[in-house]
């Protein structure tokens, strides 16, 4: 009986854990709720993805009230990857939640954390099952708000502006996609996704549509930081607690990304989208701009959590440049990356988490000759970073080689030069990483730092063996991002 | 197969072997001894190869399928045979003499180097036995990060920017020209698998072959075609053992060893020939050739000499693949092997002439000669092998490549080659005639000030022997009568390698019609 | 002609937006950016709300004799965005009242300047 339950399970889980743990409020007992809160959810994760790689597209009523009246849920395997990478590294960090929190957040109101964390958990996986417009936006703004929150929990200052700013642009882009939720009503009568897909083809691509177009475009834009409306990413992550950081990083994003791809594939459909829109066009260049510009400014700070930060901007890039390509190498590679930047970002903010609990700073010059007395630590930065850059073996390649097919197959020539290029920009951003770490003298107050917790240490080595793994044996990422672009370009 | 371990067990013993080392870092001799124990077992599985590819059979290894279409596999032929060959060889003859060094010269991080080393190895064995161009180059990239801590090994402001420029060059040339490259081969050929007469006939245009050929040519950075050359004489900044093994043999010729199964078995011969895309090649090749003998020639300290030597010598062997023709291909493979013992045996000299005179300039061996004859006399046999003069080897590696210059009807290459052995005469010989002119007496006083003990090695027991007791002799043997002692010859665990390299050089001379029937398989 | 002005509705929209988001762009008060947010915001609900109205229509609360209702679902849709609102205005006011006991200011040049940036 709970099987059949299982698409709405993954959200009543952490939704109703969060309020559990305001009333446990013993640090240790909110820590167990989260755990098995996020654990449980990644389980259905697990059960759901399988079955629609089984069986097809999952549709379940709330509260039994049929679509297009009730609000559906409805999984397929875009949905159902998505929800793979939300809850499986939701589950990595809340292990790791526990000790990395002593030091950035006041112990005994953790679970105040664990309840935002949560919900964040919560709205993010509520966004990638539902298939009614406004409940997206709903979920869409549960997440952002946690996230806010989760944000300003940092204990430098900066995390409070870093914050506000977020929450103006995150504010002002939910609300573009309101607007353009509202627009589409207005066209179509309906709210639910697939009928709204069904209904716009006879009411005709009149001005409503295209402003609803529009304003979606660029609302999605603002959320997932796409160059140039990315200017509260770089101080959110930086500034936010590394725990933080490592959620955020590894799933808001990605989340957002998937808006666009439901958004531009399945509702608007294909041929609204690129053929009558020249949209291909405005995104590809946005998305190689990604690419340069962000890298570039990576290599030249010195807060290592701020050239990761600038370091995922450019990664959205490839995402976006997938998705530009229209074709079905292009998505595949764009939902590939989505993927790995996940488990690559995840893993890498996951190490410098662990840094940051042993020498209280994240600075590149702090940081000097830590090799040598975090050995492990700075192994799995090295990892993540190889991964980051693009080299076979690792997930990241994976995801590159099919971008740079699929520029290849449509002739671009100089678009498979430019993804060669940018990857050159990330060996220096990186390198100058592990240059500091294994090639220099550690400052005189650190000399004797110690390796750092394996509670600490065992999530982010969970994520570079996924790295690792995932780059090697490559059949389950591929066959679902395969599916999912199938689906999306097919759904015409 | 049978065969299929060997070639598993000779890219992993390496590995495992760092592993060891790290886990005797504490343990100076135990550590050494696993070096030793494990380069003469990598060798040894790499022996057991060599009667099959003899027989004519290619042992393959699939290891894995990353991508449809992109897998790691090994595949074994006469190229490749030779290259695993010299590789882990000379690796057993230096790790002796790094052993030497590095104790004599009391370098710190002697861990990590060893380890640094092992792994290299493995990854020049992994490209030798490469079987297509995508573990090739995981290997070669490989093979670029695990050297650079070598390079930088003393830490030295000088050996960091070394270090930046060596990684900056063989980085972005492998990235940003050679991944380019590969990728446009996988687009147009649909394999990326070593075959013999190549994948791409049919599949490219014509003048597109040109820019493919520039791609590869320039992305095989360790090749150290002119301009790209800069980072060879940044990194002999580098401690003596690392310059003999790695950029005499393992780094550079996997360079051209790559430049030659890129011409042999992703072009193919006879594509080149009749299209015609590699006349450029033969150019560029040829004018490395004469500049940077020339550019040695200016060159007063030996170990820059020697770099620059190296950068004309590879060029010798990516105009043989230019040529492309039969004789040509097997000179140049040849040339890899002879140039190998060759320069090696420069090489160690070099180092023998720092550990024993901590001279480094050829302007201030005068007379050295007398004092160390036996490293003097190496340095002549292996000059004589670089320079091309019978009975040494190097003698007929030219002489192939000469006739295949002959066979391509590009007469002005002959030319190139003849120029420049005389530019390698001018350059080489005068270090060793310098050794034996000059006023000994002014030398002896100018040392005795400056002398520290070394040289009183020169009757200990073979080279058999645990390194360990040669160390702590050195500096605990200094007794009042050494203070103003002339220099003397180099410790033994320098000169018996140099002199089994050199003898290499002659035995390659002796048995080169064995090379010779090995190779020919490639052109077939 | 007609059309120009019996579309007021959407003119007030656009108005709303548009002075909304100036205010979020161009006042430096932190407050003040909030209350731009809100009328942005508020500009949104106008939107949902006047399209749901259907010519003749009364609201939409069941009443014997009444035939014609407007649309009920714009006006449900827009009571959980006025909840978001609220939520998102209650947590940036606390973010601003944490900025001011952290930097001793609330105008946005303060604090960037405070922070050393440009």
């Amino acid at each position: 009986m709970l099987r059949e339950h299982l698409p709405v399970l993954v959200i009543i889980i952490p939704l109703i854990a969060a309020p559990l743990c305001i009333l446990f409020r013993g640090r240790d007992q909110a820590f167990g709720i989260a755990l098995l809160a996020t654990w449980g959810s990644f389980a259905c994760s697990a059960v759901i993805a399988a079955k629609v790689m089984a069986s097809g597209t999952l549709s379940y009523e709330l509260g039994g009230w049929p679509p297009p009246i009730g609000i559906e849920l409805r999984i397929d395997a875009l949905n159902a990857l998505i929800l793979l990478i939300v809850s499986g590294i939701g589950s990595v960090v809340a292990p790791y939640a526990r000790n990395s929190l002593l030091l950035e957040y006041v112990e005994d109101r953790s679970y105040m954390f664990y309840c935002a964390f949560l919900l964040c958990l919560c709205g993010l996986m509520g966004v990638a099952v539902t298939g009614d417009a406004f409940n997206l936006f709903v979920f869409l703004e549960i997440s952002s708000l946690s996230s806010y929150v989760l944000i300003a929990l940092g204990f430098d200052r900066r995390a409070l502006t870093a914050s506000y700013q977020y929450l103006i642009m995150g504010t002002i882009g939910a609300t573009f996609i309101v607007i353009s939720i509202g627009l589409l009503y207005q066209a179509t009568g309906t709210l639910n996704m697939a009928d709204i897909a069904q209904r716009l083809p006879e009411h005709g691509y009149d001005r409503t549509v295209i402003a609803a177009f529009a304003f979606l475009v660029i609302g999605v834009a603002l959320k997932m930081a796409l160059f140039p409306l990315h200017q509260w990413l770089p101080n959110a992550y930086s500034y936010a607690p590394s725990t933080v950081s490592a959620f955020l990083a590894a799933t808001a994003t990605k989340v957002s990304v998937y808006i666009l791809l439901r958004f531009l594939f399945t509702v608007f459909g294909v041929q609204f989208s690129f053929d009558i829109l020249p949209t291909a066009v405005p995104l590809t260049i946005l998305a190689i701009l990604a690419m340069f510009i962000p890298s570039i400014v990576a290599c030249f700070e010195h807060n290592v959590k701020k050239v990761l930060a600038y370091s995922s901007v450019a990664q959205i890039g490839y995402m976006v440049l997938g998705i530009g390509f229209v074709t079905m190498t292009g998505l595949t590679a764009g939902i590939l990356h989505l993927f790995n930047h996940a488990l690559m970002k995840g893993a890498l903010f996951l190490v410098l988490g662990a840094v940051f609990y042993r020498i209280g700073s994240c600075n590149i010059d702090r940081m000097a000759g830590l090799a040598r007395t975090m050995p492990w630590t700075m192994a799995a930065f090295v990892g993540g970073g190889l991964s980051l850059i693009g080299i076979p073996m690792t997930a990241g390649f994976i995801s590159k080689w099919y971008l740079i097919q699929a520029a290849i197959e449509k002739g671009w020539w100089h678009i498979a030069v430019l993804i060669v290029a940018s990857s050159l920009i990330a060996v220096i951003y990186i390198w100058r990483v592990i240059e500091s770490a294994y090639f220099r003298e550690p400052p005189e107050d650190l000399q004797n730092v110690k390796e750092a917790p394996l509670s600490l240490l065992i999530p982010a080595w969970i994520l570079v063996f996924g790295n690792v793994y995932f780059g090697i044996e490559t059949s389950l990422p591929v066959s679902m991002a395969e599916l999912a672009a199938r689906s999306l370009l097919g759904a015409n | 197969m049978h065969h299929q371990i060997y070639i598993g067990l000779a890219i992993i013993l390496p590995l495992l072997g760092t592993v060891m080392i790290w886990m005797s870092g504490s343990r100076p001799n135990q550590r050494e001894v696993v070096t030793v124990i494990t380069s003469g077992l990598t060798f040894l599985c790499v022996l057991q190869l060599l009667p099959e590819v003899l027989a004519g059979h290619q042992p393959e290894l699939h290891v894995t399928e990353l991508l449809p279409g992109l897998e790691i596999s090994f595949k074994v032929e006469p190229l490749g045979m030779l290259f695993a060959l010299i590789a882990s060889f000379l690796w057993i003859i230096t790790s002796f003499y790094a052993i030497g060094y590095m104790r004599g010269h009391h370098e710190p991080n002697q861990t990590r180097f060893y380890m640094c080393f092992a792994i290299a190895i493995s990854s020049a064995l992994a490209i030798a036995f490469s079987g297509n161009m995508f573990t090739l180059f995981i290997a070669y990239e490989v093979l670029t990060l695990s050297t650079y801590p070598l390079v930088t090994h003393s830490q030295t402001d000088e050996a960091r920017r070394a270090g930046r420029v060596y990684l900056g060059i063989l980085m972005s040339t492998s990235i940003g020209l050679l991944m380019v490259g590969i990728i446009w081969t996988w687009a147009a050929a649909g394999t990326l698998d070593f075959t013999p007469g190549g994948i791409l006939k049919g599949k490219i245009d014509d003048g597109l072959v040109i820019v493919l050929l520039f791609l590869y040519m320039y992305g095989i950075g360790k090749a150290a075609l002119m301009p790209i050359h800069r980072w060879l004489p940044a990194a002999m900044v580098a401690p003596t053992p690392v310059s003999a093994l790695l950029h005499a043999v393992a780094v550079v010729k996997a360079g051209v060893f790559t430049v030659l199964k890129v011409i042999i078995y992703i072009f193919g011969a006879d594509f080149l020939t009749e299209t015609g895309a590699s006349i450029w090649l033969m150019y560029v090749a040829g004018a490395t050739v004469l500049l940077a003998s020339l550019v040695a020639l200016t060159k007063d300290n030996l170990k820059a000499r020697l770099a620059y030597s190296t950068v004309s010598q590879l060029a010798y062997i990516v105009l043989a693949g230019a040529l492309a023709t039969s004789h040509s291909l097997v000179g140049g493979a040849m040339h890899i092997a002879m140039h190998a013992f060759g320069k090696i045996t420069l090489f160690f000299c070099a180092g023998a002439i720092m550990v024993a005179s901590h001279k480094t300039e050829i302007s201030q061996m005068r007379g050295l000669g007398w004092r160390m004859p036996f490293t003097f006399a190496a340095f002549l046999i292996g000059a004589l092998s670089v320079i091309g003069l019978p009975p040494l080897g190097g003698s007929w590696s030219k002489w192939y490549i000469a006739l295949g210059a002959a066979d391509a009807d590009q007469l002005v290459f002959i030319a190139v080659l003849m120029i420049s052995s005389l530019l390698n005469i001018a350059y080489l010989i005068p270090v060793f005639a310098r050794g034996f002119f000059g006023p000994r007496e002014e030398e002896e006083a100018q040392m005795a000030g400056s002398h520290e003990d070394h040289g009183d090695h020169g009757d200990h027991g073979d080279h058999g022997d645990h390194a360990g007791d040669h160390d702590t002799a050195t500096h605990d043997a200094h007794d009042a009568s050494d203070a103003g002692k002339r220099i003397a010859e180099a410790p033994m665990l320098c000169v018996v390698p140099l002199w089994i390299t050199a003898l290499g050089c002659v035995a390659l001379f002796v048995y080169s019609d064995w090379l010779y029937a090995m190779l020919s398989p490639i052109v077939k | 002609m007609v059309d120009f002005f019996g579309l007021y509705n959407y003119w007030i929209v656009i108005v709303l937006a548009m002075a909304g988001m100036y205010i979020v762009i161009a006042r430096g008060n932190l407050i003040k950016k909030l209350v731009g947010l809100n009328v942005f915001q508020a500009s949104v609900f106008v939107l949902y709300i006047s399209f749901g109205k259907v010519s003749g229509g009364t609201a939409p609360i069941l009443l014997k004799g009444v035939v014609t209702y407007s649309n009920p679902l714009p006006h449900v849709l827009i009571l959980t965005a006025i909840v978001v609102g609220v939520a998102t205005t209650a947590l940036g006011l606390a973010l601003v009242v944490r900025i001011r006991r952290e930097y001793g200011t609330i105008e946005e040049d303060d604090i960037h300047s405070q922070d050393g940036h440009t």
